[in-house]
């Protein structure tokens, strides 16, 4: 069970909201490239049933109920994690609510909606950052990611609980980076971009799929930037690292 | 000395008492003034054990009954103790009579969390050997869910489990909160690093401190499991070569480094083993030099570690100031330094 600590080599990992989407296409890659993976959601059979089929790939996953909003589980949940593969090296805060959809307009959105996205997309991730990160600190190695929105960035009518939640998350990473860079830790917030996912049809039912970027795509960039080392308090954007990656592989040929 | 009833909300309030081990000089400070009571190149080790929601409830022939984890034998393995009717509030000793399990009895514990009675003690029955049934993401997920942490009948309301969890805690192996980490802040941890103090890591499944009957009690602490990184191993025999001090946050931390070193003839070694050594006065520590812990009254297994670094009477003068100067006791209680010198240097065999 005992490993040295001279080596930043990124060992275990806990995703949230792993039981569809890109949570679960990241849990998915990061199993493939050796890390033992926590599987985080609401919905306890789904997520063993994606824990199960990473497993049966031949990776290390284990399932875990966990409600991020609720305040007196995240404590027991850290805790399991690393009970179940070893203090936690990488946390993924992708576990995200839309708020009601369809998605209101700001003078229609009710202030007990826009608390309840704010306590899903920037509270709870910050008490699971509280619980996880004093443990990378003393151990000098640890990856911290936020999942983005464009919608943090710019504005569009009815996005603007779920942006202000997003804004705010990244900024979080942003601060987090700052007091922690001195403990070797690395926070990071990323934009995934449109993706074919469950989240995307709530929010915009209309959109042509075609268009949309497949979350297996994003999770293998994502990947790259929690294992090569991305410089902490960045934010990145998933479609344009997609891109430079397709023009480095064209180039290559 | 009166127990704490709840967390400080302010840890700016936590106080410490400072006691020289050689002289026995006692002086009263803020817990704030750690950093500065030690000096650049000392080494802090800190146990970074999660809490164990480890209080199970149970019925067991229709009678209520509860489980207390009390000890990690790794994977999904505890010593446990067993409990009659009652809850937290009820003081432990004054609880209804324990079930007697036998071994291979199947109990439910909690929603779809079920364990077996896989030993039981032949002198004291309600100690007890048991493994949780079924796969590990489901046993952990059904032990968070259901269990709460151990708390006793002196704190006024039911705890949380990150009331009892460091700022700094990972695997969940302790079945007590260890409680001399809990004043420390990420703040203060900085000032240690800024002061040049070093901070190390070890997990130490410190156990159950009390079990209600006088005769278990003795038996405390339990055979205790631990595990020792590498680059603390180093740290120690590093600070010990410069003639510094280690500085051991808790007695599970010294009951760590001290079995290992017993293992190493003087040397820590790093790596995962159990523990049944008891220090005190006749088994002095050998590579501790100062312990911060918390309030300990004579009489207490607790107590009895801190012998090994001081002299009772000394001892006994800081309860007696701390009594008048109303420092608290217990887990969310006021803390205690016991420092001194660093220990010479005893010859580390190859």
């Amino acid at each position: 069970m005992s490993r040295t600590e001279t080596s930043p080599k990124l060992e275990t990992a806990l995703v949230t909201g792993a039981s569809r989407g890109l949570g679960r296409a990241l849990a998915g890659e990061l199993a493939r490239r050796g890390i033992r993976v926590v599987l985080a959601a609401r919905g306890e059979d789904e997520v063993r049933e994606v824990a199960a089929s990473i497993r049966a790939s031949g990776g290390e996953a284990h399932a875990l109920r966990f409600d991020v909003t609720d305040k007196e589980a995240v404590a027991g949940a850290a805790a399991a994690a690393a009970a179940l593969v070893g203090p936690i090296d990488v946390l993924v805060h992708n576990a995200s609510s839309l708020g009601p959809v369809p998605m209101p307009l700001l003078l229609d959105t009710a202030c007990e909606d826009l608390a309840a996205v704010l306590e899903t997309n920037l509270v709870g991730p910050f008490r699971l950052t509280k619980a996880v990160a004093g443990s990378m600190a003393l151990r000098k190695r640890g990856v911290v990611v936020f999942v983005s929105s464009d919608a943090a960035v710019s504005a569009y009518p009815g996005w603007g609980a779920y942006g202000v939640s997003k804004a705010a998350a990244d900024h979080l990473a942003r601060s987090f980076a700052s007091e922690l860079e001195p403990s070797g830790l690395v926070f990071f917030a990323l934009d995934p971009g449109e993706m074919d996912t469950a989240m995307h049809r709530a929010a915009l039912p209309e959109a042509d799929p075609s268009t949309l970027e497949r979350p297996e795509r994003v999770a293998a960039v994502l990947a790259d930037l929690i294992l090569g080392g991305a410089k902490s308090g960045d934010r990145f954007v998933a479609p344009d690292l997609i891109t430079r990656r397709m023009q480095v592989a064209g180039g290559e040929r | 000395m009166k127990p704490a009833t709840w967390p400080r909300s302010d840890k700016s309030r936590e106080r410490l008492m400072v006691l020289d081990r050689e002289s026995g000089a006692l002086s009263v400070r803020s817990f704030f003034e750690l950093p500065s009571l030690l000096d650049e190149g000392d080494l802090i080790v800190v146990n970074d054990a999660a809490t164990l929601p480890g209080v199970l409830r149970f019925r067991h022939h229709e009678l209520e009954a509860e489980l207390r984890l009390a000890a990690f034998d790794g994977g999904t393995t505890f010593r446990a103790i067993v409990f009659g009717a009652g809850d937290h509030r009820i003081p432990t000793e004054e609880r209804g009579p324990a079930p007697v399990l036998a071994s291979g009895e199947i109990l439910e514990v909690g929603e779809g969390l079920s364990l077996e009675v896989v030993g039981v003690d032949p002198v004291h029955p309600r100690l007890v050997t048991v493994s949780f049934l079924g796969p590990e993401e489901r046993v952990w997920s059904g032990i968070v869910a259901s269990g709460r942490p151990v708390q006793y009948s002196y704190v006024d309301r039911p705890l949380s489990l990150y009331h009892v969890e460091t700022v700094f805690a990972s695997r969940p192996w302790a079945a007590e909160m260890p409680s001399a980490g809990r004043p420390l802040t990420f703040g203060l941890l900085r000032a240690f690093e800024a002061r040049g103090i070093g901070l190390a890591r070890l997990t130490h499944g410190a156990g159950l401190s009390s079990t209600g009957d006088p005769a278990l009690d003795a038996r405390l602490p339990l055979r205790e499991r631990f595990d020792i990184p590498e680059v603390t191993a180093d740290a120690v025999h590093a600070v010990r070569e410069r003639g510094r001090r280690v500085v051991a946050v808790g007695t599970s931390v010294v009951r760590a480094l001290e079995a290992s070193a017993r293992r190493g003839n003087g040397a820590v070694v790093a790596g995962e083993a159990t523990t049944e050594l008891r220090l005190g006065r006749d088994e002095r520590p050998m590579v501790v030099d100062a312990v911060l812990t918390g309030m300990h009254e004579p009489g207490t297994s607790h107590f009895e570690l801190l012998e090994g670094f001081a002299d009772r009477p000394h001892l006994e003068a800081a309860c007696a100031l701390g009594t008048r100067e109303g420092f608290l006791l217990h887990e969310f209680g006021d803390s205690l330094l016991v420092v001194g010198a660093a220990r010479r240097r005893l010859p580390v065999a190859a």
